[in-house]
């Protein structure tokens, strides 16, 4: 059931958070309070490297008020040299992350944490704890980290058979490299940088805690997943899942970096040992210290072509930051860069990278905005030396529908050449633009493609009707994109029932079926797939009790607008029977109406997208701003426009910020240098125009309603196409983000 | 948990009996915009607050005839944007003021604020240093009246003695074909810090430069009175050789750090750049009075 005469699928119905967020009823992370209640503070470093030889909390005990103290030694002990993996995240790694053991790794990596009657003693008595550091040379920059002498961050950590800061590594190939570039008429290798960006969630990370005498905990908190929240606080405090109970609070943005613990296990453990509900809130100096960013990045990109535009040959080097810890997202770049082109010969290689800075965090289809930056800038290069259009290039390179991935399987549909096609035919890539408006300002206007894996997994769903004939859906994942909206479209349309009536809500870890994280462009997927599956037995219940009641074959009803009718004249002439009717009904009938429906969704094709740019420099002051911006994507079917047209938009502001204005600064001593809002420097909405989302629909065949993973693809391709937009305006090639003013007036005072 | 008074004397008198009689442990809160935010980071932990906005000569705006202004230290950027005659005489002034922090935050911040808060990148001082304002003080030794630029002393520090109080400014009457700019750069479009910041005051007759004053912020640890900058300009009309011996001027005036906001060298190039277009803008201004 999928096609434009839906009356709930594809139209913009109210979002049932937003009466709750703009009147400011939303319950945040932060927002609860328990009677009794306590405050959690963390100890953080002070130092981007250090032994740490001990610590001392005897005196922060000492403190009236203080009730509870932990550190690294009452957690679960994770022994370097047996990997625990939960998902793509290993456990002794989170367990460092969360709470310092060996080591310090960065400024403000925790090492102690303390439970007081409120804040301020909780924050004496962490200045009265004593940790004696071996303060050790640290390493920051990528290039600094991978030097023959630099510090070493990790005894146990080999790369090539020596001690290195290199803690992984990561091919995919295909053909044979040396005899593509020897067939090539054009080869161009260029190396990039990109610096670490931040989610920047407007949410800082909080939660509460209440450990009760019995065992049983309560965790209230925010994140991309309950379940991920109960299964990380389990494996590392020791207290088994089915005594705790996650209980998603509203999410005030996570773009990834939410798909891990910082808090929680530290708060359960104080809650523990005080017998108090606590309560821990990070700062916003903290979390920019402290948790996500996505990595920083020195890759080398070398592609061969024929001089018909032909791609014969793609090479690919990428290094990635990790922070303090391995873990770094290489299957990104390694995986995406070159995905979307049929390329016979391709060697692409990551390298992890660890460093004295916050372990990196997932943010927003990870690792593939930087590999698209070098792999797009490059063909972008490639295609004006030729004198091909780059969008006709991007055609005549785009894989087909059963190549195989260089990542591994074959691919189904590809619809990369629609995306191309959109743009191509739109408005803005046809308009004249004046390349010389003013004096001392210049114009450009720049394309780039990218490609996203996106994905399927775990979901559980409840679809139950209510005693009064209306519909209670519960889904197990945090709306981060607009899934509750989503699924209230899918499943009124499909009980054919006004949209009012069906509530969806979020369950908790005890009250939903396990249902894995909101991530990798995953959720509306595998949510309506499985409230799809749900409604569909709910409605053959409903037919079961209606024919019950016409004492007819179950076979002989059919269900039509929210309402149960003889399938024909053959069945007999009864009345038509609501959902009200039948609820009314349900108990004489057999019980009550309602299906939970658990799946390992597959069929998630990959995410296709491609974007036009119009920037405007202001040559003398090195400002960049973007003038118009355009972003086509085969999002499948939109379930709810308005929410799919804000994922495009969102992942390109994001794009925007990281292209042009955010970076990670930080000062002699290892420490951030720009932890607030004001000098990390994110676009406000007066620096960005509006952006156009042209939304694309190409049913995904392997999907009931035809969905595609929507919110990661656009946040790839912006960074190239703003670089290219920017080469076009000043003729020189710029492969250092952040574009930054001080850093446009020094490449154009450059030669070349 | 420390305890904070917070004292609403409605005369200056009270005022500066109550800050001198709190030796150093007391702070004054006009808007509060840099006081608050200062106060959460655990920057400043004052013992007493004075809130001077009780004071009427603090919150009044007074026309004194032929442009010249005296406008009290706690009146509100949006207040004085409110104001037409002020608007029309100091514009420059007022779109210095009026970029401090944000819409809510102009509802609060006041250019008696953001003069003592004595950051070299306040958005109002060099406006206020090329205007030629004035800046009444009151201590417990009485009044005394000392030129904007001579009121910052470096960084976060003034020249304001033990319990003195910033009451007014005074912006001085000007000749008819008299104006001003203020142009500053920031990285965003708003809500962010200058980089670099410059105000030019110019008086015009017949095309040809009278008088000019330019302040320069964020490139020393004060703002600048560029008085070469002026020199340069005046007797001109503003053609491309004053334009740029200005600008020189200004580059050479700089003494900027490299920091997370902007290096020495951009800094010093985007002096120059700024001198040149907030001239052209306070000439064009200029020639409408």
């Amino acid at each position: 059931m999928n096609d434009m005469s839906n009356k709930w699928i594809g139209t913009r119905t109210i979002r049932p958070d937003g009466a709750d967020k703009v009147t400011g009823r939303a319950t945040y992370s932060a927002d609860n309070t328990m009677p009794g209640m306590i405050w959690g503070k963390i100890l953080r470093s002070p130092h981007a490297h250090a032994r740490i030889k001990s610590i001392d909390t005897s005196k922060a005990e000492a403190l009236p008020g203080v009730k509870a103290i932990v550190t690294a030694k009452d957690f679960v002990d994770f022994p370097l040299d047996k990997s625990v993996m939960l998902g793509i995240q290993d456990m002794r790694w989170m367990a460092r992350n969360v709470m310092a053991k060996e080591k310090a790794l960065f400024h403000g990596h925790p090492v102690a944490a303390v439970a007081a009657i409120n804040e301020q003693v909780a924050a004496e008595a962490c200045a009265l704890i004593a940790v004696d550091y071996e303060v050790l040379p640290h390493a920051i920059e990528i290039e600094d980290a991978i030097k023959p002498d630099a510090p070493i961050l990790h005894d146990w950590v080999q790369h090539e058979g020596k001690p290195s800061n290199i803690a992984g590594t990561m091919v995919l190939k295909t053909g044979d490299i040396e005899k593509g570039f020897a067939e090539a008429d054009i080869i161009v290798e260029r190396t990039f940088t990109t610096r670490p960006v931040h989610q920047g969630y407007i949410e800082p990370h909080a939660c509460t805690v209440s450990h009760a005498a019995d065992g049983r905990v309560t965790i209230w908190s925010s994140s991309q997943g309950q379940f991920m929240v109960r299964a990380m606080t389990a494996l590392l405090t020791g207290i088994p899942q089915s005594n705790i109970r996650a209980i998603p609070a509203e999410i005030g943005g996570g773009f990834g970096a939410k798909t891990i613990v910082y808090l929680e296990p530290v708060a359960v453990l104080l809650s523990k040992k005080s017998g108090r509900p606590v309560k821990i809130v990070m700062s916003r100096d903290d979390v920019q210290r402290a948790t996500g960013p996505a990595p920083g990045s020195l890759m080398t990109v070398k592609i061969g072509a024929k001089k018909d535009g032909t791609l014969v040959a793609a090479k690919g080097e990428f290094y990635l930051q990790a922070g303090g810890l391995p873990g770094s997202p290489l299957r990104g770049p390694v995986g995406c860069s070159f995905a979307a082109y049929a390329i016979p010969n391709i060697l692409s290689t990551g390298y992890d990278v660890v460093s004295n800075r916050s372990k990196v965090a997932a943010y927003r289809a990870p690792g593939a905005p930087h590999g698209a930056f070098a792999a797009e800038s490059v063909l972008d290069e490639i295609a004006e030396k030729l004198g091909i259009d780059p969008l006709d290039m991007r055609v005549r390179n785009s894989a087909k529908p059963g190549d195989k991935a260089i990542y591994g399987p074959n691919f189904g549909d590809v619809t990369f050449i629609e995306t191309v096609d959109a743009i191509r035919k739109h408005p803005h890539y046809k308009a004249p633009l004046d390349k010389n408006p003013r004096p001392g300002v210049k114009r450009g206007r720049g394309v780039a493609s990218g490609f996203w894996y996106n994905a399927g997994g775990e979901s559980s769903v409840q679809v139950n009707i209510t005693e009064d004939g209306n519909v209670v859906v519960t889904t197990g994942h945090p709306d981060v994109g607009g899934s509750r909206a989503s699924i209230a479209n899918v499943v009124a349309e499909l009980l054919g029932i006004e949209h009012g009536r069906v509530n969806v809500i979020i369950g908790d870890t005890q009250t939903i079926g396990f249902s894995n994280l909101t991530g990798g462009s995953r959720v509306t997927f595998a949510s309506a797939m499985v409230a799809t599956s749900a409604c569909e037995k709910v409605v053959a219940q409903l037919k079961d009790r209606a024919a019950k009641i016409w004492k007819i074959e179950a076979e002989a009803v059919k269900w039509e607008d929210g309402m149960a009718l003889p399938a024909g004249d053959n069945a007999g002439k009864f009345p038509p029977l609501s959902l009200k009717d039948l609820a009314a009904k349900a108990n004489e009938m057999g019980g009550p109406i309602g299906n939970q429906t658990q799946l390992n969704t597959t069929g998630a094709d990959p995410g296709f997208a491609t974007h036009c740019v119009d920037v405007e420099v202001d040559v003398d002051l090195g400002i960049v701003r973007v003038l118009r911006y355009t972003a086509a994507q085969d999002v499948g079917r939109a379930l709810h426009p308005g929410y799919v047209e804000g994922q495009i938009q969102g992942g390109v502001v994001q794009g925007i910020g990281w292209a042009l204005s955010e970076e990670y600064l930080y000062d002699k001593n290892g420490k951030v240098d720009n932890a607030t809002f004001l000098d990390y420097r994110m676009p406000v909405c007066s620096d960005v125009p509006m952006i156009e989302a042209l939304v694309i629909e190409i049913p995904n065949s392997k999907h009931p309603q035809g969905v595609r993973g929507v919110g990661e693809a656009p946040i790839v391709p912006p960074l190239a196409a703003i670089a290219n937009a920017v080469y076009d305006a000043l003729g020189k090639r710029f492969t250092a983000l952040p574009m930054s003013p001080p850093k446009v007036v020094e490449r154009l005072e450059q030669a070349d | 948990m420390t305890d904070i008074r917070y004292l609403a004397p409605t005369t200056v008198d009270e005022a500066v009996s109550a800050f001198a009689a709190a030796t150093g442990a007391a702070s004054i809160l006009a808007g509060g915009t840099d006081l608050l935010v200062q106060m959460r980071s655990g920057v400043r932990k004052p013992g007493t607050i004075i809130d001077i906005k009780k004071i009427p000569a603090l919150t009044a705006i007074e026309d004194l005839g032929g442009g010249a202004f005296r406008v009290g230290a706690a009146v509100s950027g949006a207040v004085l944007a409110e104001h037409k005659g002020f608007a029309k005489a100091w514009p420059g002034v007022l779109e210095a003021i009026n970029l401090i922090g944000s819409k809510q935050v102009q509802g609060r911040a006041s250019p008696g604020g953001n003069l003592c808060n004595s950051s070299p990148a306040g958005d109002s001082v060099p406006a206020m240093v090329a205007a030629g304002a004035l800046v009444t003080i009151q201590g417990p030794n009485g009044k005394r009246e000392i030129p904007v630029e001579a009121v910052p002393a470096g960084p976060g520090r003034t020249t304001l003695t033990p319990g003195e109080i910033v009451v007014s400014l005074t912006f001085p009457a000007r000749p008819a074909g008299s104006s001003d700019a203020y142009l500053r750069m920031i990285p965003r479009t708003e809500m962010d810090i200058a980089v670099v910041g410059i105000g030019v005051n110019l008086t015009m007759e017949g095309g040809v430069v009278k008088a000019a004053r330019v302040g320069l912020g964020a490139v020393a640890p004060t703002v600048l009175l560029v008085e070469a900058a002026a020199k340069a300009l005046i007797g001109t009309k503003l053609d491309d050789a004053a334009l740029e011996a200005a600008a020189a001027a200004c580059r050479a005036a700089c003494n900027p750090i490299n920091d997370k906001r902007g290096t020495i060298v951009y800094r010093t190039k985007v002096a120059g750049v700024l001198l040149k277009r907030t001239a052209a803008i306070a000439a064009a201004r200029a020639g409408g009075n």
